[in-house]
């Protein structure tokens, strides 16, 4: 049994952003971390590594070169190999050629479970889970509060608004997990040591036996325009006075925003 | 000395630091103000396997060099120096271990110790004995195959939570404390033994600092380190090279002062202001900052001493306290004053940095030992005296 954890190498969450002149992100300029969502999917993973349910744990990331850092700290966490796939013909990936790759490189890899996180950090779409499923023809088990192996079949727990749902789905699936799984572990020390010699291997578009033209220029999508946020309007303070008086000021604010 | 930082260390220093600031920076004023040992954090730390950074991976630690030691040490010190005294101490009880012990002895401390399954600490220093290590009193006599210790230490870092200890006793009297003196391991469970007393201190008041008794505590005659009578040696050689974590701690501390001044100057507003826009405060950010900055490097070139075993280490290591240390306490002294009254109250870390960092002036051996030390190896180079005391 073996689970492939898909991750994202993304620029850290606090970190300004930048845009090139045709409007993408300026990776080289920002810090990169692996997503923060990603995480949880992968302590989900070493969990079930930890407790036996699952015999080997890999990583797959599509992205630049520099993906790989985001690999070997995975890499650090725990598991046991990983696999970058990069090609200059990827720069600007939307996420229909992101499941594209994904799915290919999964139909190599053929995992039980291939994991991800609920969304990435940056982009916020949502999508990749649901299309890689989509491609490869498997079930897709999405938004675990806890993922759970036995004999065969795969479920997650999801959380509803009357409580949880156990999904169960016969392997292999594509599953994902929110934020609910727990905190996800640091790298130990030796973890790091150990990183570096798993093996971590790269593939291009062409290993994959994917024609760089069928990709359309990597995405479907366009981007048009790109703009940082509009300042928030100043904070509406309420000062000096008493605490009955601050109350009422506070609810006549509600009250006419129909909020109350 | 030269170093060069690698990527290994970047990426430790990478690693201790969002540990440090997620997890360790969070329970600082609280450790301060309650004086508890952070059993927590030492669960932590061992979890991640920073108690073993420097032990041989053989022995279960990760084998890292001083270097790697130092930024560990340097970055935990950097948000809570009582929480980095827990890797220096590991270290310092095991170094006698490490310089002097047999193969069965390091087989059973030394993973025990990487592991943070057991803690050690180094009792040393008596009550009228602290600079002056040869006037100890604390006595060992031999009674078949045990030694019985009888006598007790004080300011003993860690010891009322140790697992096991160092401990330097006299096996002969006669001869003195530079030649009578022996090392022994002892086992806190060993009948006799007792912690009856904690300091309450200035600053490191989560760091248990412990008097220690010992009435008829039979030892193993298997663990004399060395031979007998090696005892002030061994203690030299220790401290020539765990002093170098005390730099690491004092060039930590004084960064994480210097830091909390700059986020300061530049948030507060006075006079219609930032703080930092006076020039005055400019020139102390500088001057606090280019100063840590001097001790970080001596520091480093230091630990490079440590890892070639250089034959002037004591020079190195005793220079790099010496600085660091006096860096350390202007730095957050200053960092108070950039702080002004709220530099004062322990709304601010910077009033904890400014007590933990003298002790950084005064153990593992005061400012005006380390410049008997490196007074004598300068004249050693000039021919005139002898490199080392032991």
């Amino acid at each position: 049994m073996k689970i492939v954890v898909c991750i994202k190498q993304v620029p850290a969450t606090t970190a300004e952003k930048r845009y090139t002149p045709d409007l993408r992100l300026d990776r080289a300029a920002t810090e990169a971390i692996i997503n923060p969502l990603d995480e949880y999917a992968i302590e989900q993973a070493l969990r079930l590594l930890d407790a036996g349910a699952v015999e080997a744990v890999g990583y797959l990331s599509m992205g630049p070169e520099s993906a790989g850092e985001a690999l070997r700290r995975a890499l650090a966490m725990g598991g046991d190999d990983a696999t970058l796939v990069t090609d200059p013909a990827l720069a600007g990936a939307d996420e229909w050629a992101t499941a594209t790759v994904l799915a290919a490189a999964l139909d190599r890899l053929a995992p039980d479970v291939a994991l991800m996180g609920m969304a990435s950090d940056d982009a916020r779409g949502s999508l990749v889970p649901g299309a890689v499923a989509a491609k490869r023809g498997v079930p897709l088990l999405s938004y675990g509060a806890e993922l759970a192996l036995a004999d065969g079949t795969t479920r997650i727990r999801r959380l509803s608004a009357t409580g949880f749902d156990w999904i169960e789905a016969p392997l292999p699936v594509v599953a994902s997990v929110t934020d609910q799984v727990g905190e996800p572990r640091y790298a130990s020390l030796k973890g790091i040591m150990a990183a570096k010699r798993k093996p971590l291997e790269t593939w291009s578009l062409a290993d994959l036996g994917l024609d760089a033209a069928a990709l359309q220029g990597a995405a479907l999508t366009r981007v048009t325009d790109a703009r940082p946020p509009e300042p928030k309007p100043p904070t509406e303070r309420i000062e000096n006075v008493s605490a009955d008086e601050a109350a009422a000021k506070i609810a006549d604010w509600l009250a006419a925003r129909k909020l109350i | 000395m030269t170093y060069r930082l690698t990527d290994d260390h970047l990426e430790l220093r990478a690693l201790v630091r969002e540990l440090a600031e997620e997890r360790i920076a969070p329970r600082a004023a609280d450790i301060d103000a309650t004086a508890e040992f952070p059993w927590d954090l030492k669960e932590l730390l061992a979890q991640q396997d920073l108690l073993g950074a420097g032990f041989p991976e053989a022995l279960g630690g990760a084998g890292l060099d001083t270097l790697a030691q130092a930024i560990l040490v340097e970055e935990v010190a950097r948000v809570d120096a009582t929480t980095s005294l827990i890797p220096v101490v590991q270290k310092l009880g095991a170094l006698p271990i490490m310089l002097a012990g047999s193969d069965e002895q390091r087989e059973r401390y030394i993973p025990r110790l990487a592991s943070g399954e057991w803690l050690i600490a180094f009792a040393l220093t008596e009550a009228a004995a602290g600079s002056d290590v040869a006037s100890n009193k604390m006595r060992a006599v031999r009674d078949g195959d045990a030694y019985v210790l009888n006598g007790s230490k004080r300011f003993i870092t860690h010891g009322s939570v140790a697992d096991v200890l160092t401990v330097f006793a006299l096996t002969d009297p006669g001869a003195g404390g530079r030649r009578g003196m022996s090392a022994f391991i002892v086992e806190t469970e060993t009948p006799g033994f007792a912690a009856p007393r904690v300091e309450h201190k200035m600053g490191i008041r989560g760091s248990p600092t412990a008097e220690l008794t010992f009435d008829d505590v039979r030892v193993p005659a298997a663990n004399l380190l060395g031979g007998q009578g090696d005892g002030f040696k061994i203690a030299m050689a220790t401290l020539d090279r765990s002093r170098l974590s005390i730099a690491a701690q004092a060039v930590g501390i004084a960064q994480g002062a210097l830091d909390a001044a700059v986020a300061y100057a530049s948030e507060r507003t006075q006079f219609g202001q930032r703080v930092s826009d006076f020039e005055g405060i400019q020139f102390m950010l500088a001057d606090m900052a280019s100063q840590t900055e001097a001790a970080r490097q001596l520091t480093y070139a230091a630990a490079a001493a440590v890892d070639a075993d250089a034959s002037d280490l004591p020079y190195w290591t005793s220079s790099a306290k010496l600085v660091a240390g006096d860096t350390a306490m202007r730095v957050t002294t200053d960092a108070v004053q950039v702080l002004g009254g709220y530099g004062y109250i322990t709304e601010y870390p910077v009033e904890r940095m400014m007590r933990d960092a003298k002790i950084t002036q005064l153990y593992e051996g005061t400012q005006q030992i380390q410049r008997l030390i490196v007074a004598r190896q300068l004249l050693a180079r000039a021919g005139v005296a002898e490199p080392r005391r032991g």
